[in-house]
């Protein structure tokens, strides 16, 4: 039993880590919180299956066009949803923006795609056994996302230029730095990370048009009690919030542990709204 | 404050908004009397829909002062209609609890929706923006789930029947009254505080917080009781809607409904009545023209908020506001009037002086201010000058409460004030403007006056939205002393514009009306002059002086050395968080090193 509580809790605390990450890498471009993130984790999902399943392709060119989708969502948002706002971040349009743009995604998928939960393919032709793979790919995908971004992050040039638009988007223009293509770009890695979060765990979760509210406050938990754009601190907050949840799920019933889930997760945060991990310092005078 | 006021009303006639009142409350009158004659021309299943419009309306009103008054993104609210549908339902049918005539069971559903709304709404007052709305989120999630699997309650999946409401309400058309009342009901309850002291309280934590905090309002009291209230009329259109529907499961409470209710206030425009309500109809209203477009209309809603947000912020209420689109006069000046200011503050009072004792701050290793002492003493005009990065503001944020000093003390009239606190100021009758003007741009110039004396008012929240005298009379009064303190300032044919449609020195002269709607024993002004025309800084001058004759302590943080050398009783100078130099004007200008540091030459 407890073999069975730790793989899933693990398994679904990467799927949220890696929402986490989305919106993290979306934040450190732009300081803005989009609501699509959980969107395109619930896209991975439905693309993964619409390619493999129904339109027959192979697993490859499928999990290679889910990706592509997440990243033409991830652009589109920045086009559509971010930019037009970014000039006065102070009135926060990008939480109703955003969320517009999630909503009509996550609709028009319900329309078009189904309103109730498709199957999601398996993806290697391997018998099930107890570590199974719907739980070993989000580790996998989970790993291979940290280790790419510190790689990227730390030794290309275009990771350290996401770098300084983190830490100060103002220098980092005056230095020159291409800063509305670097946040594009971020974008749309975010929209590939957010995809490949939703295709890894898409034999857990399915593919299910409603995943898209659901990921989008089960992945937001990581990265609020993580610290903001901290992607270490959403690892591990993630992993804890899976185990969390799968615990609660096993003593109490799947739907007491999100009560507890979700109770947890405000007292966290009204006692430390910066996260666990994060501090912010604001100026207001 | 009455004798002010008293003698001000002579010349309320010319006062701008008094004609235009009944100009306002048309177009509700007029939505009033489509909708009780609406049973003579509507058919059956319009009718349905009309109800449902009125029922989602109680909830969208209560809503809006949530979202669009106080600006809190609160998204998942169909959790609170859910919360009221089933309590109605269950008490009413009697299988938990001893069954409950319907209307009872309406009431405690108001009271489950009350305290639920100040659960949901609670972490608004530590957690912005994103994160609150993910909280709204979350809940919506988790109400329909408990739902869902509280089976010896909600009946699970398989659902309750709503209640039925006896006679006369029990027809299509008696039900349709009953949920037109209580409509038209909450529609005047929230105009009643959308016109009171509290509903520009909420809107000055919306666009301009400091400035709500200085002007003494209290966050948490004003939204505890916002949400309390809008959880129960949430839980009351519940109820309402779980009659109409007769029968609900937790299916029929989808988060599509959230967003119908969220969209029509945005669509309505923020800080309207009247928006949200043609919103509210309108979306409730929209996908019945075309039967395809029902599957289609959270899309249609999602399109419509996207296209709000980036192409019309203001909504409807912006389109529907002609008044604010005549052009303001171009050559209109600004002349104070002084004489008007002992009127204004009334007799002076003896509170004491100001005094900060060694008082120290550092951030980091930057000692921002380094034992510094300074008193402000009633009825003088106190400058402080210094170069940038002296420590100017810092020092008046540490008297206003925005940071806490780490080492020494600053006294009232000897008695220490509390660090932080920052709403407390205002109790205590220390007002202040700031550098940057924070102003709430789409409310009017009387509006934005008007908050300053927020904590002069006696009714209460309750009293406001019922219209009791109380609330009334705090109204006058309040509508006459923000007259006369524009006057004072020389903005007084401005008082009906936007706020945002003002030039910068006039919004510089409206913070100053504010303050002074304190009758504020000290006044802090941050660099009052920035900005101000040459001739503007002489009247500037002389209105505060008058403050300062009135018993006012101003202390006066500026560059201008003209303006502080005129009018200032006593001069500080910093340097680097120390003082440089203290003395009349007289000395600080012949002061060696204030001459070679910081005045030049």
């Amino acid at each position: 039993m407890i073999e069975s509580i730790v793989s899933s809790g693990v398994a679904i605390g990467c799927v949220y880590a890696l929402i986490g990450i989305t919106y993290n890498v979306m934040f450190s471009a732009s300081r803005v919180f989009s609501f699509t993130a959980g969107t395109l984790g619930m896209l991975g999902g439905v693309l993964g299956s619409l390619f493999i399943v129904r339109m027959g392709l192979p697993v490859a060119l499928g999990f290679v066009l889910a990706l592509a989708g997440g990243a033409v969502l991830g652009i589109v948002t920045e086009i559509v949803a971010v930019r037009p706002v970014l000039k006065s971040l102070d009135q926060h349009l990008y939480v109703l923006s955003t969320l517009a743009l999630a909503l009509m995604v996550q609709q028009f998928t319900a329309i078009e795609w189904s309103t109730e939960p498709q199957p999601f393919p398996r993806l290697f032709d391997i018998a099930r056994g107890g570590f199974d793979q719907q739980f070993w790919l989000p580790m996998l995908a989970c790993a291979a996302v940290i280790v790419g971004l510190e790689w990227l992050y730390r030794h290309t040039l275009i990771g350290r230029a996401f770098l300084a638009i983190a830490e100060d988007t103002y220098a980092a223009r005056a230095l020159g730095l291409p800063e509305r293509g670097l946040r594009l770009a971020s974008y749309a890695l975010a929209g590939v990370i957010g995809a490949l979060a939703g295709f890894a765990g898409g034999e857990m979760l399915l593919a299910f048009f409603a995943n898209a509210p659901m990921l989008t406050f089960y992945g937001f938990v990581p990265v609020a009690l993580g610290g903001m754009g901290n992607n270490r601190g959403a690892v591990v907050a993630g992993l804890l919030l899976g185990l969390f949840q799968q615990t609660a799920n096993f003593l109490v019933g799947g739907i007491f542990a999100s009560v507890a889930v979700f109770t947890v997760f405000i007292i966290v945060l009204l006692a430390r709204p910066e996260g666990l991990a994060g501090r912010t310092l604001q100026r207001r005078v | 404050m009455s004798t002010p006021a008293a003698s001000w009303r002579l010349s309320r006639a010319k006062e701008p908004g008094a004609a235009s009142t009944i100009g306002a409350a048309l177009p509700f009158l007029a939505l009033l009397l489509i909708g009780v004659l609406f049973p003579l021309f509507g058919g059956g299943y319009w009718g349905v829909i009309a109800t449902r419009a009125c029922v989602y309306w109680v909830l969208v009103s209560g809503l809006n002062l949530v979202v669009g008054f106080a600006g809190q993104i609160a998204i998942g609210w169909v959790a609170l209609l859910t919360l009221g549908a089933y309590t109605t339902s269950v008490l009413a049918a009697g299988t938990v609890t001893p069954a409950f005539s319907p209307y009872l069971a309406l009431a405690i559903a108001a009271v489950v929706g009350a305290i639920f709304g100040l659960i949901v709404g609670l972490p608004a007052l530590r957690l912005r923006t994103f994160y609150f709305a993910i909280t709204t989120l979350g809940f919506a999630t988790i109400v329909t789930q408990v739902a869902l699997a509280w089976q010896s309650v909600t009946g699970g999946g398989v659902g309750v029947a709503g209640p039925i409401f006896p006679e006369p309400f029990d027809s299509q058309w008696g039900f349709y009254y009953f949920c037109f009342g209580l409509a038209a009901i909450c529609t005047w309850m929230t105009a009643n505080v959308a016109a009171s002291r509290f509903g520009r309280a909420l809107t000055a934590i919306r666009d301009a917080e400091v400035a709500a905090e200085a002007s003494g309002i209290s966050k948490p009291a004003l939204l505890g009781a916002v949400f309390m209230f809008s959880g129960a009329v949430a839980a009351v259109a519940g109820g309402l809607f779980a009659a109409l529907q007769s029968y609900i499961t937790p299916d029929a409470f989808t988060l599509d409904l959230s967003v119908l209710f969220f969209i029509a206030i945005l669509i309505g425009g923020r800080g309207s009545i009247l928006g949200p309500l043609l919103g509210t109809i309108l979306l409730t209203v929209l996908p019945e023209f075309a039967a395809p477009l029902v599957a289609w209309s959270t899309f249609l809603y999602a399109v419509l908020l996207l296209v709000i947000v980036l192409a019309m912020p203001g909504g409807i209420a912006e389109i529907l506001d002609f008044k604010n689109r005549r052009p303001l006069e171009s050559d209109r000046a600004i002349i104070p009037r002084p004489d008007l200011v002992e009127r204004l503050l009334g007799a002076p009072r003896d509170a004491g002086a100001l005094t900060l004792e060694q008082v120290a701050l550092s951030f980091g290793g930057v000692h921002a201010i380094d034992g510094l002492d300074l008193e402000i003493r009633p009825g003088q005009v106190h400058g402080l000058i210094g170069p940038n990065g002296s420590g100017k503001t810092t020092t008046l944020n540490v008297i206003s409460g925005y940071y806490a000093q780490q080492v020494g003390a600053i006294r009232l009239n000897g008695a220490a004030l509390p660090v932080f606190a920052r709403h407390r100021r205002a109790h205590m009758r220390i007002a202040r403007t700031f550098q940057t003007p924070r102003i709430v741009g789409s409310a009017s110039v009387l509006q934005n006056v008007m908050i300053g004396g927020t904590i002069d008012g006696k009714g209460t929240f309750v009293e406001s939205l019922l219209s009791l005298p109380r609330h009334r009379r705090d109204e006058i009064m309040l509508r006459d002393t923000a007259m006369l303190a524009l006057a004072a300032v020389g903005l007084e044919r401005l008082a009906a514009a936007r706020a945002d449609r003002l030039q910068h020195s006039e919004l510089r002269f409206t913070e100053i009306a504010r303050a002074l709607m304190l009758r504020p024993a000290f006044l802090l002004l941050d660099e009052p002059a920035a900005g101000l025309s040459a001739e503007e800084i002489g009247r500037l001058g002389a209105l505060l002086l008058a403050i300062a004759r009135a018993g006012t302590g101003v202390l006066l943080v500026e560059h201008h050395a003209d303006l502080i050398f005129d009018i200032c009783h006593h001069v500080t100078v910093l340097n680097l968080g120390r003082m440089l130099a203290a003395g009349t004007p007289a000395e600080i200008r012949s002061h060696r090193e204030v001459v070679n540091a910081y005045l030049g030459g």
